[in-house]
């Protein structure tokens, strides 16, 4: 199917032989593409591949990710072409509890399970958080300038984006903003400030309020962070792609969003100072920085907050793990197989898109630890991809 | 009951002169310019409402017409969601339409055009007006309540959403509207068709088939087809119990299934211009189908008006 | 007024079994329509019941809804819905009204029945189809014209002052306008054209001139049926969700101006529904559900009751 980059390939043979070290046996260096009948037990660390005859999964979560996920069942689909999955974006708080209540097969959310959330699952069960891509959030606007034109260039530090969302800022030509903007500042216009966020339990989010609970005192005592808060002011909208459309129908409009949906929308961001005092725009490599910051700091049980004000000159201050959630046990063999075939070729071939579609792929120790938790994964007891 | 007010209206041919020119003829040899202004003056504006009330249809039709029109392709019939929108299309939506819809309607048309039988032919009065009393408030139910309503007893039982819980949904929705058109559809059969029927021996159930029904079968399918493009356009019962799917979902009735109006409303309130695109072309099908059932349906009756 | 007929008791002959078993059959149907309505409604309170017993009338009362410290409040959906409704009915009663007395009594036939069938098109057209209409038509025009006209004009009222955004609660009643409107001009229609033309002829051969006989003879005696085409109009506004959904732009608070952005219970229940923690959150959007099922159902049974009363004293209108 693709030749893999030499990176990716690289990392896929080091991950291999890091298996083997432990496992004993035959190491394959490239994954193989081809569909055929795998028994589920097999000896070895083989590639995971999905077994034969038709197969649907279903998951359901984030819209952080979505775009991506789209992009990844597509092209699994044109390797695997007997499986399918259906992934319904409903926002990490949807994917926690879809999950949850076992309704479907894999749940997805940018902000990892609270503890209360993990007592809550069924008795004796366990999830497990894999990781598959790193994002920013960018707080996107859609402002007419005063000179007629699509306002562009914005830079916004720490207190004015809480006080934006407090709704202490009410116009954009308002003093604090023009002191970020000494260029622009003149075409800053008079209109109001419309706050978009989110209306449902969302790991962006999270990941956003993680910020600015972090960098205000005020919004962490009077709001708080979480995949849902009381917001101050403003209007809600379900999913990234709900706060990209209202931002995006309405001149004054600011939110935040995963960076991918502020492109494909046509919005722009504005550029966030750091804690190096840099203003940083929201992109990939900014992420990638702060990602590789802390990747020593990663914990065992993959559940890593949201990366905030991350150190280094071109960190982009807020940024994200996503993950899939599954049960370590999959009760359905088939479908258990097929997903852990679909993880792993997210966590190898997968990474390879996720530059182009706005998302940061892992970084390297990160890959190779989420690869090795796949084998973690058991039906009936059985490791599915032994390692 | 147009009847009633068309013996006010000019009417052409050898006739007495109609109240309205008497009145006419009075009131301008009377007293009338204040009068007059004011009747001139509301009959324009009665006419200028009227002529309001269809601003908005214009502007409905013309935009989906437009915009709907340039964004049929064949990729849009064709394909079903891709990543980011470009080369896709609805299929999922429109097989998932061209599947729940006639499985509601399998559902709906016999327990509505019997629920109507037992209605007009059995019922005494008071159960056959607890019954019409029933359907007319279960009419004006919003739908959202109704998903709700089957979400309780078909999703969260099986912890599945699946397309036979919206094909009920859709059901539920169509049966009171079927109903009460059908029970006005065998009330205009004649009795003495009934009763001839029964006069020579045929037993009541075998009268109401063959004689009753198959009479009142004109306005019966009307009912029928009006119930048919109501459940092709609703949303509301579907987000609860079918879901909506990007997959093309064919014959699975126990897994999630999109439908026309789930994928406007999805891809409606999209920030991607491709998919606001798609949204429109689907709201083009969907709105084409719709309106053709209803002019077909109502503009047969209303032919019979004139005619 | 069409003939209704009603069959011959058929006396003995419904003992045989065939008959006997169609009879219950059909009747078995028939009652299915009484059962789904108890059980809607029966589920709905039953489910419900968690959150209105933790919250009491605080549930109705409280303005807060928060499902992270588990406090649900509605008052802000009721409104919401209540206003919209409201601003619906505002639009549409006048212009409906002036409608259906245009069709059933002014307009000369060749123009009457193109324009009731255009009119009844309107209903045709499904809500979704509006709110896309909505989204990328009407919002984007409101906020260019009208809305920064009355907002110059009336902005020192409270209820009419800015910020707009084009989408929010007056966008909302304004297509809830345009989609009760058939339902007021077609009931309007039927219950006036049910008045006796005795009364039309008194008043012309007095002497009245057309509106005068609409106005005074007319009208009077049509009023409550017109009422109750206007609380169902009302009804329905209040039970619409994908149109509203769409155009009211989620805004959580109360609102306080038409141009506020608002939720309605039933946009609240559709987009938050399906990702609600089971327990107190699903219970509370359920006795949302309840909420709205107890006004739409009693506005409903109002307004059937004025518009049966008002074909019976006219003697023989459809109901």
């Amino acid at each position: 199917m693709t030749i893999l980059p030499s990176r990716t390939k690289a990392l896929a043979l080091a991950a291999t032989l890091l298996l083997t070290a432990c496992g004993g046996g035959g190491a394959s260096t490239t994954p193989t593409v081809a569909p055929g009948p795998t028994s589920v037990a097999s000896t070895g660390p083989t590639t995971p591949v999905p077994p034969s005859g038709n197969v649907t999964l279903t998951g359901a979560g984030a819209t952080f990710p979505a775009l991506l996920y789209q992009v990844w069942i597509e092209k699994f689909a044109t390797a695997y072409s007997n499986v399918q999955i259906d992934y319904q974006a409903i926002g990490s708080g949807g994917g926690i509890k879809a999950i949850t209540q076992q309704t479907v097969d894999f749940g997805a959310s940018d902000a990892a399970m609270k503890d209360s959330e993990i007592a809550a699952l069924p008795a004796g069960t366990k999830i497990l958080h894999v990781p598959t891509a790193l994002g920013a959030v960018v707080v996107t606007y859609n402002v007419k300038g005063a000179d007629g034109a699509a306002l562009d260039g914005l830079q916004l530090d720490g207190d004015n984006i809480a006080n934006i969302f407090l709704g202490h800022i009410k116009t954009w030509n308002d003093p604090a903003i023009a002191a970020n903007n000494a260029d622009i500042a003149a075409k800053l216009p008079a209109t109001p400030i419309l706050v978009v966020h989110r209306s449902d339990g969302s790991g962006t989010t999270n990941a956003f309020t993680t910020y600015l609970d972090t960098i205000s005192t005020e919004w962490h005592a009077s709001v708080g962070a979480g995949k849902e808060v009381k917001w101050p002011v403003g209007n809600g909208a379900p999913g990234n792609d709900g706060v990209s459309a209202g931002v995006k129908q309405t001149d004054g409009a600011v939110g935040y969003v995963e960076l991918e949906y502020a492109s494909i929308s046509g919005l722009k961001s504005a550029k966030v100072k750091n804690a190096a005092g840099k203003f940083v725009a929201g992109s990939v490599d900014g992420v990638t920085a702060a990602a590789d910051a802390i990747v020593d700091k990663f914990p065992a049980d993959f559940r890593q907050a949201p990366i905030i004000n991350g150190a280094g000159d071109t960190t982009y201050p807020i940024a994200a793990y996503t993950y899939i959630l599954a049960y370590v046990d999959q009760t359905d063999a088939t479908k258990g197989q097929t997903l852990v075939a679909f993880l792993y070729w997210a966590l190898t071939d997968g990474q390879a898109e996720e530059k182009a579609i706005g998302y940061a792929p892992l970084p390297a120790a990160i890959q190779a630890k989420a690869l090795a938790e796949l084998h973690q994964f058991t039906t009936g007891g059985t490791p599915i991809w032994p390692g | 009951m147009t009847a009633a007010g068309a013996s006010l209206r000019p009417i052409s041919g050898p006739r007495t002169p109609a109240p309205g020119d008497i009145a006419r003829r009075i009131q301008r040899a009377g007293l009338g310019r204040r009068r007059g202004l004011a009747d001139r003056g509301m009959r324009t504006l009665a006419l200028v409402a009227s002529l309001t009330a269809l601003v908005p249809l214009g502007g409905v039709l013309a935009f989906v017409a437009i915009k709907g029109a340039a964004a049929l392709n064949l990729d849009l019939l064709t394909k079903g969601p891709r990543a980011l929108g470009i080369g896709g299309g609805a299929l999922n939506a429109i097989v998932g339409t061209a599947q729940m819809v006639p499985l509601a309607t399998v559902i709906a048309l016999p327990v509505g055009i019997l629920g109507a039988v037992y209605v007009a032919e059995f019922g005494g009065q008071r159960s056959a007006a607890v019954v019409r009393f029933a359907a007319d408030v279960l009419v004006g139910v919003p739908s959202i309540l109704i998903g709700i309503f089957v979400f309780t007893f078909l999703v969260l039982p099986f912890r599945q959403f699946n397309a036979f819980a919206g094909s009920v949904a859709l059901a539920v929705i169509m049966v009171p509207v079927v109903l009460r058109t059908t029970e006005e559809a065998l009330h205009l059969v004649p009795a003495s068709l009934r009763e001839a029927s029964l006069a020579l021996g045929v037993p009541v159930w075998r009268t109401v088939l063959s004689v009753t029904l198959r009479t009142g079968l004109p306005g019966i399918l009307t009912g029928a087809m009006l119930a048919i493009a109501r459940a092709m356009g609703e949303t509301a019962p579907l987000l609860f119990t079918a879901l909506g799917s990007r997959l093309v979902n064919v014959g699975n009735f126990g897994q999630p299934m999109d439908a026309l109006p789930l994928f406007i409303y999805r891809n409606a309130t999209q920030p991607n211009a491709v998919l606001n695109d798609q949204a429109w072309g689907a709201a083009f099908l969907l709105l084409l189908v719709v309106l053709a059932i209803n002019v077909l349906v109502r503009g047969r009756s209303w032919g019979r008006r004139i005619g | 007024m069409t003939a209704r007929s009603r069959p011959p008791r058929a006396g003995g002959r419904t003992s045989r079994l065939p008959d006997r078993v169609f009879r219950s059959g059909s009747g078995l149907f028939g009652a299915s329509v009484v059962v789904i309505l108890v059980v809607l409604g029966v589920q709905l309170a039953v489910n419900g019941d968690q959150a209105l017993s933790t919250f009491g009338t605080g549930f109705l009362t409280g303005s807060t809804w928060d499902p992270v410290a588990g406090i649900y409040g509605a008052l802000p959906y009721i409104v919401g819905t209540i206003a919209a409704a409201l601003i619906a009915v505002t639009l549409a009663a006048p212009i409906g009204i002036l409608t259906a007395i245009f069709l059933a009594e002014l307009a000369p036939r060749r123009l009457a029945l193109p324009l009731t069938f255009a009119v009844e098109l309107l209903a045709a057209i499904p809500s979704v189809v509006y709110g896309l209409w909505g989204v990328f038509v009407l919002g984007p025009v409101l906020h260019s014209t009208v809305e920064a006209w009355i907002v110059d004009t009336l902005g020192w009222i409270p209820l009419f002052a800015g910020p707009t955004f084009g989408i929010g609660l007056f966008a909302a009643g304004i297509i809830l306008a345009i989609m009760i409107l058939p339902t007021i001009v077609s009931i309007s229609r039927d219950v006036i054209s049910a008045v006796p033309d005795s009364h039309r002829e008194a008043m012309l051969a007095l002497g009245a001139t057309r509106w005068e006989t609409v106005s005074r003879a007319v009208l009077p005696v049509a009023r409550s049926g017109i009422a109750g085409a206007v609380i169902l109009g009302l009804g329905r506004a209040l039970g619409e969700t994908m149109a509203v959904t769409m155009v009211i732009g989620n805004g959580e608070h109360i609102p306080t101006s038409i141009f506020s952005t608002a939720q309605t219970i039933a946009s609240k229940i559709a987009t938050t529904f399906n990702e609600a923690q089971v327990g107190l959150q699903t219970s509370a959007l359920i006795a949302l559900g309840l909420v709205l099922l107890v006004i739409t159902l009693t506005l409903n049974v109002v307004a059937r009751f004025l518009v049966w009363r008002a074909a019976g004293v006219s003697g023989g209108g459809r109901t």
